[in-house]
């Protein structure tokens, strides 16, 4: 049967189960904005492109499937560039699609022109220019098993205006032939076999517990081998929930703002096993004294992972279910009574400094909110946060028990990310509560999405944390640079009455005692909602392992006088 | 010290941007890369010549990440393999009749061509090694070399040996098999 570019275009999408699409519309799109009409996809227009990339990238992290987002050509495309980056650094599928300009004005620039394939090259899993109908079929194929499989990633189609208007035979491709694509999915024995024979002489083993855990749902392989070795659980910050919080074996998180004694396991560990990781700098602190005493083996899917940062002495490349389910069976029962026990020594010491048993001061403290939120919420909401202070007491305090809640950029480091995300996680199940954990300079680089939640009746619950400073960098500037502040102060609008003239329910809370009943009243409305905290202005994130210190320096909290 | 690699890529447009653009990005220094067609239409190969301060740490690095794209089939590293290496230069240099005989006469000594010549310059046409061209250049500079082109260099193992892989679980992909690979259900 004959049909347009754009018709083929959607033919295709909804067979990868695609049922909605956050995008923006411009004259290089207008054919697929309009074929659209026709297909069983609910169409979400965002306010700004950078916010429907974060939406399809929060909808994939919380679903587990394939965003999808649009924009124009030119301006659109370039407009989600830094959303494409964000899901790009955090290994999340996104198919992103861009209008173009038709095929015989390309290299002549004309009106909304811009080389979208030249400029995602190095932020995209894979791209694809369209220049005709024919090819659209097969490049959606591949375009979403490339963006799904292996290590996921986004991947952009730039559609010529011609290519979307123009028709052919369409036949749907039910395989794609991608003879240089072949993810690995299972380590060979012996190499397991090494792995086992490290394990065998460990004393005082540590997993590392990544973000690939949560991509390949090896969330109860890892459960398996963990309790089965008595193995203690670190997790880096986008590993959180992968292995629940509340379990004795959890170490809760590594790294620059990682608990004390996670970092000393680490530094003190002879073994490391780093499941779906990368080694990435905020969690090695500096690579010279980066575990000392401690044998590496590293399971990874992307070969190209293996020795980057660190050399490691069993890589098992290979998804990450498969290999641990596979390594279970080979390994013995230990119990490590005595590393377990050290390890809770340095626990307890630093828990004396813990910002938790503060007693009421009358200010409000992040920490705290995060806690109080985590109560009132039964520690089960999906949380979004943007990028910061808050973004890290966020991932310290609210104890994710359950994979898939947590959804923060790590990798990008993308402020703006939070609103959108939230929204673009709520389409992902529709019953599930959803947190988005908002900074004051963050949520002002996407505010505008807020109306997008009103039009779309999303139900997410917005929690500014209002210091009114760009706190981490404030932070980093005091203890680095001499407490000079330069360009940190930062004025908002008052962020209650912003809300409620884009029609969203406000409050503002001031004091610890009026905390739970705001959130109660946010969690009674059907609908987005904004609380303002007013919030302690000068606090700093502790622990802190300053950047190129070793991981065992770690800045501690003040002890409270 | 400098690793050879033989790259095998689809023949579709854009591929050596995506791996020109992979070693700015990943910061490995290219020697040579020289692209061209095989006897397959759908494939082409590359022969990538790369600075390695690291050794086998960085080849391992290269291959892994040439695997990232999505379009490289297979990556060999042939350096410490037995292998041909051809590379060809074009040079000119300013003579006039009165020395022609003595550029003749090197040509002749490195099995060199001299492809044009002019009233007053010559073209010569050198295929070799990186070491036999670099020596016949050296020969000719007092001469007057006006203007050179290299190709970069081309290897081939010899004999059915292959190059290292060391990327883990990817298996090498043949040439002959490329082009019937089997189909992947997604
Ligand atoms: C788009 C973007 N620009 C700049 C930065 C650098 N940056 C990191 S944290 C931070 C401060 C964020 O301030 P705020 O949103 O108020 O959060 P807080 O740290 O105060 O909790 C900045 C500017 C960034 N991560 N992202
Ligand atoms: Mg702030």
């Amino acid at each position: 049967m004959k049909k347009t570019g754009a018709e083929i275009l959607w033919e295709c999408v909804v067979r990868e189960g695609v049922e909605v699409v956050f995008g923006y519309p411009g004259g290089a799109n207008m054919p697929i904005y309009d074929a659209m009409l026709s297909y069983p996809i609910h169409h979400v227009l965002v306010r700004h492109e950078q916010g429907g990339a974060h939406m399809a990238d929060g909808y994939a992290r919380a679903s587990g499937k394939v965003g999808m987002a649009m924009g124009t050509s030119g301006p659109g495309a370039t407009n989600l560039v830094t959303g494409i980056a964000t899901a790009m650094m955090d290994s999340v599928p996104v198919v992103f699609v861009t209008g173009q300009v038709a095929a015989h004005l390309i290299g002549g620039d004309a009106f909304q022109e811009v080389d979208m394939t030249g400029i995602t090259l190095p932020i995209t899993k894979h791209n694809y220019l369209v220049t005709r109908a024919d090819e659209i079929a097969e490049v959606v194929r591949e375009a979403f098993y490339i963006a799904r499989s292996g290590r996921p990633g986004p991947v952009l189609i730039d559609i010529c205006k011609n290519a979307q208007v123009e028709s052919c035979e369409f036949e749907y491709p039910e395989n794609v032939k991608l003879p240089g694509y072949q993810p690995v999915d299972h380590s060979p024995k012996e190499a397991l076999e090494n792995a086992v024979k490290l394990i065998e002489k460990a004393q005082r083993p540590v997993i590392l517990c990544g973000h690939g855990v949560l991509v390949s749902k090896a969330e109860e392989a890892l459960m398996n081998f963990a309790v089965k070795t008595q193995t203690p659980v670190a997790s880096t910050l986008l590993g959180l929930g992968a292995f629940p919080a509340s379990h004795e074996l959890s170490l809760g998180m590594m790294g620059m703002h990682g608990e004390v004694h996670t970092n000393l396991a680490i530094q003190n560990s002879d073994l490391i096993l780093a499941f779906g990781m990368r080694f990435d700098d905020r969690v090695t602190g500096t690579l010279k004294t980066y575990a000392p005493h401690a044998k590496k083996i590293h399971v990874e899917i992307d070969p190209s992972e293996i020795h980057k940062n660190v050399a490691v002495d069993v890589p098992l490349v290979g998804d990450l279910k498969t290999v641990l389910t596979d390594l279970v069976p080979m390994v013995d029962e230990y119990d490590h009574e005595e590393w377990k026990k050290q390890i809770n020594e340095w626990k307890s010491e630093a828990d004396a400094r813990s910002i938790m048993n503060w007693p009421d001061d009358g200010k409000l403290y992040v920490p705290h909110l995060i806690g109080d939120i985590w109560k009132a919420t039964g520690g089960g909401a999906i949380v979004t946060t943007d990028v910061g202070q808050h973004q890290m007491w966020t991932a310290q305090y609210y104890a994710f028990d359950k994979p898939n809640r947590w959804l923060t950029s790590g990798g990008a480091g993308t402020m703006g990310f939070g609103l959108p995300s939230a929204i673009g996680a709520w389409f992902a199940n529709k019953e599930q509560e959803v947190w988005a954990v908002a900074g004051d300079g963050g949520f002002q680089m996407t505010a505008a999405e807020l109306t997008t939640a009103v039009q779309e009746g999303a139900n997410v619950k917005v929690a500014i944390m209002n210091n009114s400073f760009l706190g981490m960098v404030r932070q980093w500037q005091e203890f680095f640079f001499e407490k000079r502040y330069s360009a940190v102060n930062m004025l908002s609008p008052d962020f209650v009455k912003l809300a409620e003239a884009h029609g969203v329910p406000a409050r503002r809370v001031t004091k610890r005692e009026e905390v739970d009943e705001a959130i109660a009243w946010a969690r009674s409305i059907k609908g987005p909602t904004v609380i303002e905290f007013k919030v302690e202005m000068e606090d700093a994130v502790y622990p802190m392992v300053p950047a190129g210190a070793a991981l065992d320096q770690m800045l501690q909290r003040p002890v409270k006088k | 010290m400098n690793y050879t690699f033989i790259a095998l890529v689809e023949n579709k447009p854009g591929v050596l941007n995506r791996v020109a653009s992979l070693f700015r990005r990943r910061n490995f220094n290219i020697e040579s890369l020289a692209v061209g067609r095989t006897e397959n239409p759908e494939v082409s190969r590359m022969t990538v010549v790369v600075d390695c301060p690291n050794g086998d740490m960085d080849a391992h690095k290269i291959e892994a990440n040439l695997y990232k794209l999505v379009n490289v089939i297979d990556v060999q590293d042939v350096t410490r393999q037995p292998s041909v290496t051809r590379d060809l230069a074009l040079i000119k240099i300013k003579v006039g009749p009165e020395k022609r005989a003595e550029v003749n006469g090197l040509a002749e000594i490195f099995r060199a061509h001299i492809v044009d010549v002019a009233f007053d310059s010559v073209i010569v046409e050198i295929t070799g090694t990186e070491d036999k061209i670099e020596g016949m250049i050296e020969l000719l500079r007092p001469l007057g070399i006006v203007e050179m082109v290299r190709t970069g260099q081309v290897a081939m193992t010899r004999g059915l040996t292959d190059g290292v892989r060391r990327v883990q679980g990817v298996t090498g992909n043949r040439y002959e098999d490329v082009s019937e690979m089997a189909e992947m259900a997604p």
